[in-house]
């Protein structure tokens, strides 16, 4: 089968149509970013992928930032990123991702928009399709924060001690497959160590605004409240940088530009989500597998 | 050694001095963590099957394994013994060989698996020719297939065979199953 199925591109212009009219209707603007860059964010374990002397962008983000400090408001931008040697059931080195921002919101006051946001999609493809979808957004989302699940389910608290292998291992054989399947599940307040670009909680340094959607037991998105500490995010870039040296990993020139305007100009306070197009559609149809969504799937 | 990324279904791979196929892999990463690798591996000594997981930084013995093609030559005690190009004696044991011991005959090519200069396993032409030593009579005029009844070839193995072969036909087992295939004459 060389041909792309009817239905998977059906589904995919629709959920997209549904995601564009989304952000349309709420005053966001649409932006594009470059996809080749020459200094991709250091994130530990994200591994990019080299295009001549530059990068296939693992995600739009510092872009978009900068876009922020510019002056523009509330936006969004659906588009591919590229993480090589990500290959399996729920992977590809090469998916879409949906990327927003919202300006002066915290990472609580965007998941109002992530909740309204899988509702209308889930609205829109089951009336314009037929498709019944898999799981039901209006059933209680439950929130739980990474302490208070890993006490429950792991047996241990990853905040006040935390390591790292234990951490992802533990997600993936104990928390993720204990998420009631058909239901949004938030998981929230990670350890700072791995905070990534999220700021650390004004209460407690101890762990991150962010948040992780799953719907059952499948990541869909990651939100956080953004760093904007030109101090902070220099020692995180390097900190990752060398932890990327040492894992034997390899490493990029930092986002300079990225952070003079940080320095400089100020990013406003803001909050973003990334979601993964092509898993929001395994969650509406229920696949187990990613190729099932995919107009090409290998 | 391999690295975790390598890892993919029918790779081989060592664990604790055992040679193991990957017979399931999946691909797991949860949200900015590292890429987990859960992987059920069967041993290619005794069949045996375990789930593994392996992290992004980890490193897998890759095993020693050589195939050679021999020739089988004659049975001494409980050990099996071939002949390789240079006239030299390989034994192998009835432990190693399994079921498929039955399947010998001699002169035959065989390819036989090394792992780490010891005989491990083998692997026969799929299909053999036995002929039947014993089985109770069938129906005359039945020919159907699908009624099996107990048969002994010579040699010794025991299989199933459809009620029309009788004692003295040649039947054609499949070696990858121990399977009765078809009848010959």
């Amino acid at each position: 089968m060389n041909l792309p199925s009817e239905h998977v591109l059906q589904l995919r212009h629709t959920a997209a149509q549904a995601i564009r009219s989304f952000f349309y209707t709420r005053k966001f603007w649409e932006v594009d970013t470059p996809v080749r860059l020459p200094a991709p964010a250091p994130e530990l374990h994200i591994v990019a992928e080299p295009a001549g002397a530059q990068y296939l962008r693992t995600s739009p983000e510092l872009h978009m930032k900068r876009m922020l400090t510019a002056g523009a408001h509330d936006i969004f931008q659906l588009g591919p990123c590229f993480r090589a040697q990500e290959y399996g059931s729920r992977h590809r080195p090469e998916f879409m991702m949906l990327e927003w921002y919202r300006r002066d919101a915290d990472y609580m006051i965007i998941l109002q928009d992530m909740q309204d946001l899988i509702s209308h999609v889930i609205d829109t493809v089951s009336s314009q399709t037929g498709l019944s979808p898999h799981f039901d957004p209006s059933n209680p989302w439950e929130i739980h924060t990474i302490q208070d699940i890993y006490l429950e389910r792991a047996g241990w608290d990853p905040v006040s001690n935390f390591d790292p292998d234990r951490f992802d291992l533990d997600m993936v054989n104990i928390i993720e497959p204990s998420l009631p399947p058909g239901h949004c599940s938030i998981l929230m307040d990670y350890p700072s160590p791995v905070a990534a670009l999220a700021r650390r909680k004004p209460d407690n340094p101890l762990v991150a605004e962010r948040w992780e959607l799953y719907a059952g037991g499948l990541e869909l998105a990651n939100a956080f409240s953004e760093l904007t500490d030109p101090v902070e995010q220099r020692e995180r870039f390097e900190k990752a940088v060398e932890e990327k040296r040492m894992r034997g990993e390899a490493v990029y020139p930092l986002d300079e530009a990225f952070l003079a305007v940080l320095e400089d100009d100020g990013l406003p306070p803001c909050a973003g989500v990334a979601l993964g197009f092509d898993r929001l559609l395994m969650a509406l149809t229920g696949v187990e597998d990613i190729a099932c969504v995919l107009p090409f799937p290998h | 050694m391999f690295s975790a990324s390598d890892l993919r279904k029918g790779l081989k791979i060592e664990v604790d001095g055992t040679p193991y196929v990957i017979t399931e892999y999946n691909f797991m990463k949860p949200g900015k963590g590292q890429a987990i690798y859960t992987c059920r591996i069967k041993s290619m000594i005794d069949g045996s099957t375990q789930m593994k997981q392996y992290r992004s930084n980890d490193k897998i013995d890759k095993p020693e394994l050589i195939e050679k093609t021999l020739v089988y030559s004659y049975k001494e005690a409980d050990d099996y013994v071939f002949m390789d190009e240079n006239y030299e004696q390989i034994h192998l044991s009835e432990k190693v060989l399994g079921d498929q011991r039955y399947f010998l005959k001699e002169e035959i090519e065989v390819d036989v698996l090394f792992h780490n200069g010891q005989p491990i396993g083998i692997e026969l032409p799929i299909f053999v020719e036995r002929k039947i030593e014993f089985t109770e009579p069938g129906a005359k005029g039945n020919t159907a297939t699908n009624v099996m009844k107990p048969a002994t070839v010579e040699g010794g193995y025991e299989l199933q065979v459809p009620l029309f072969v009788n004692e003295g036909d040649m039947i054609r087992i499949d070696t990858r199953t121990g399977e009765y295939s078809e009848r010959v004459r």
